[in-house]
């Protein structure tokens, strides 16, 4: 392909940009350095990830309990089908994306501004789903008390089924409120406050004898259950806080850990995919105006093709690494 | 260019016809392989839970499929296929060389740290 670079009079000479190593454009060459780098960056990220799901084997929250939500269809214990679905729609868009590159190859202008739109569409509709996924995780769904070593406990009822605090604790009225930087003093605020107090969810664990409490610990691939005498102890004994949901410093499925290198994973997995869209969009509208047609190359949406393909090949390996490992 | 394109698949077993209905006959297989990683991960099969080098074996399973899927990507839709000799295996080996790298180190480590707290008179929970 020809190269874009601006006219200097040195062109097809070995030092004025000419010589194409290993037949690659110049431009073709940076985006594949740029993505061994980014690569590594991605492996470092997941490699961390798999240090601490090492270190923590025993007690690391499982994945299929935490992500079984699916849009519009509320109550439903369903793992993996949502995340499935953001996989296909990711693999489609590279596959639109594929055709955009084919298309421009054999210079259909209008094929490639049709292709271009559909990848679009894929990437909003990819990020658009990794919000809803962030947003349903941080509001959690059925709460758990912390201890003050740091470790979670759930509850569970005799038949093995999930308890949600609201299923068995009362709110009573409550003296404290959240404090706002609006009354008492400016540069002090403090987060929303669950629903409950640790003295409501004791009185609830009182008064239900058919709940029990489940601990991080795995034995034999299952949570550990504890008995209702121990239940009880360890509440009273080790509880301090009540969670609801994940954030960066607490989190209701078990081990904090778990929360930051998902935000901070899917997060800047997340971030490619939007800056990708960015690019696409600007690819689209330079298409549209005609700029690669003038150019007589459509190589910049090949480069960009890579790019997109690449976020792609990350998205395989967090899907493994988070939701099926 | 548009007409370099090698299009067998799968070392020749199929062959396409047409770039295009070579990234369809790739989406197939993707979508294939997805869907088998999915229905593993929800019914988790009794008899592949067994323990293989340091793992079950279906977590095996899972990062074979994943790197398989990973290598169409590459060869097919980055177009890996139809670029030269050289220029796959500086890409493909540098990053293998150094993931491999990384991970034996930080994994061998955590399961180091693990056996620590699991085995020593060292403890994380008051």
């Amino acid at each position: 392909m020809d190269t874009t670079a601006v006219s200097t009079g040195t062109e097809g000479k070995t030092w004025g940009g000419g010589n194409q190593p290993m037949k690659a454009s110049y431009g073709k060459m940076m985006m594949w350095f740029f993505i061994v780098s980014d690569a590594l960056t991605f492996s470092g990220f997941l490699a961390a990830y798999g240090f601490s799901r090492f270190k923590y084997i025993d007690s690391w929250p499982i994945a299929d309990e935490v992500f079984t939500h699916v849009p519009f269809l509320h109550g439903q214990e369903l793992p993996m089908i949502y995340v499935a679905f953001m996989t296909f729609i990711l693999i489609m868009s590279s596959v639109t994306m594929v055709l955009a590159v084919d298309a421009g190859h054999h210079m259909k202008k209008n094929k490639v501004i049709i292709y271009l739109f559909l990848t679009i569409i894929g990437g909003l509709i990819f990020v658009g789903s990794q919000a809803w996924e962030w947003a349903t995780f941080i509001k959690g769904d059925y709460g758990a008390i912390q201890t003050k070593g740091g470790n979670i406990l759930q509850f569970i009822d005799t038949d093995g089924h999930r308890v949600a605090l609201g299923d068995f604790v009362v709110a009573e009225s409550k003296d404290r409120s959240q404090h706002m930087e609006t009354n008492g003093i400016w540069f002090l605020e403090e987060g929303s406050l669950p629903s409950y107090t640790l003295e409501e969810v004791v009185s609830g664990l009182e008064s239900h004898p058919n709940v029990l409490v489940r601990t991080q610990n795995i034995i034999e691939g299952e949570k550990e259950i504890l008995s209702r005498v121990e239940s009880l102890r360890q509440i009273k004994e080790n509880g301090v806080s009540v969670v609801e949901g994940a954030n960066l410093k607490v989190n209701e499925y078990g081990s904090p850990l778990f929360a930051d290198f998902f935000f901070f994973i899917t997060g800047f997995h997340g971030f490619h995919v939007f800056s990708g869209v960015i690019f696409n969009l600007i690819i689209f509208f330079n298409v549209i105006i005609g700029t690669y047609e003038r150019r007589k190359s459509y190589e910049m949406v090949e480069k960009v093709g890579l790019y997109w393909h690449f976020v792609d090949l990350v998205w395989v390996f967090v899907f493994t690494f988070f939701y099926l490992v | 260019m548009a007409d370099a394109h090698k299009l067998e698949i799968l070392r020749g077993l199929i062959k396409f016809k047409s770039n295009v209905t070579k990234i369809w006959g790739v989406l197939i297989l993707l979508t294939i392989v997805t869907g088998v990683e999915v229905a593993l991960g929800i019914y988790k099969p009794e008899n592949l839970l067994a323990p293989f080098l340091g793992m079950k074996l279906l977590n095996w399973i899972f990062i074979i499929l994943t790197l398989v899927k990973a290598y169409y990507i590459t060869w097919d839709f980055m177009h890996m296929r139809d670029e030269t000799k050289w220029l796959r295996r500086f890409v493909v080996w540098t990053a293998v060389f150094l993931i491999c790298y990384l991970l034996f180190i930080l994994l061998q480590e955590g399961g180091y740290v693990e056996s620590v707290y699991a085995t020593e008179y060292v403890k994380r929970d008051f």
